[in-house]
């Protein structure tokens, strides 16, 4: 399936948010994740089905002021 | 030092992480600033390079509390989910919210900022709010269950320092127990002392160290300024007055025409 992960368009047949980030390299990175603009905890990635066209989005620690 | 949410900060300086010449500069400002808390964000981390894993890192080593932002978050939505996010990525319910209106002055949206500012409230959060100095919407805010205000004193980034003088001190006289915080604006370590003798609790600032010529030698002015203007402010000032006031006594003065 099509998705978008941070804005890139990729393919994967990842059927969990779980699956998708351990295949895109994450690993036990320090992170948050939202799907289609809604925050999905970490405690729920395991469970959350990805679908067709979904938007991904994976954050981490960053500079801020 | 009045209590944020409950927790004794050492010293009212808050300071951002961005913009810095290199990590190594970053982390030798903090050591000579002596500031009590950390402004950080999140971003979008690629799964290849993960750059973010480093800085937290560097961030924790720091050892001093964490305020992640909602910097650049442009509606309540944004603002709420990233606040969430925040939450899980920091672990901790403080949030530096910021929900702007306005892109050249980067104002905020102080509608948007009090309905985020009551959902996260109700969800747990100890929310830091980024605003302006007027009255009503602080009001607002404390009423939303904001028990902190963060005033701007000027645009982001720009250093102009205290814009408007009048706003700030009656801010701080008609809420005379809640902690206030400059955020943004000020460039010079005398604008930090202006804010502490105004009987402000702390300063927020990122640009003005960071993108000094050398951070750490001004991160430790802005240290001693906040010093200064603090121990002014307990030191109960003089009123100023229209007139002059001779400061040598006048009895004894020699008769010399």
């Amino acid at each position: 399936m099509k998705l978008q992960l941070n804005g890139t368009p990729v393919h994967s047949d990842a059927p969990t948010l779980a699956a998708l980030l351990t295949a895109q390299g994450y690993g036990d990175a320090k992170i948050a994740t939202a799907v289609n603009g809604t925050f999905v905890p970490a405690s729920l990635r395991a469970d959350h089905a990805l679908a067709d066209g979904d938007s991904v989005e994976v954050l981490a620690p960053m500079q801020g002021g | 030092m009045r209590d944020f949410y409950g927790t004794t900060l050492p010293t009212g300086f808050m300071l951002g992480t961005a913009q810095y010449p290199s990590p190594a500069i970053l982390a030798e400002a903090f050591r000579r600033s002596g500031a009590s808390v950390a402004t950080v964000s999140l971003r979008r981390e690629s799964g290849q390079d993960r750059a973010g894993q480093d800085f937290w890192t560097l961030i924790r080593d720091l050892g001093v509390h964490i305020l992640p932002n909602t910097a650049g978050c442009h509606s309540v939505k944004e603002a709420v989910t990233t606040a969430h996010m925040a939450r899980e990525v920091f672990d901790t319910p403080w949030i530096k919210l910021e929900v702007i209106g306005e892109e050249d002055t980067l104002q905020p949206d102080v509608f948007g900022l009090v309905e985020a500012a009551r959902i996260l409230t109700e969800d747990g959060f100890q929310v830091f709010p980024y605003t302006t100095e007027d009255l009503v919407v602080a009001d607002r805010l404390l009423n939303a269950g904001c028990e902190v205000l963060m005033p701007w004193g000027a645009p982001i980034g720009s250093g102009l320092g205290l814009n408007n003088i009048f706003g700030l001190r009656a801010l701080r006289a008609h809420f005379p127990d809640v902690p206030l915080v400059i955020d943004a604006g000020l460039g010079l370590p005398s604008q930090a002392t202006a804010a502490m003798e105004l009987g402000y609790d702390a300063i927020l600032l990122n640009t003005a160290v960071a993108k000094a010529g050398d951070p750490a030698a001004m991160a430790e002015a802005f240290a001693l300024a906040l010093k200064a203007g603090k121990l002014a402010q307990s030191a109960d000032p003089m009123e100023p007055r229209d007139m002059a006031a001779p400061s040598t006594p006048v009895i004894g003065k020699a008769f010399l025409e």
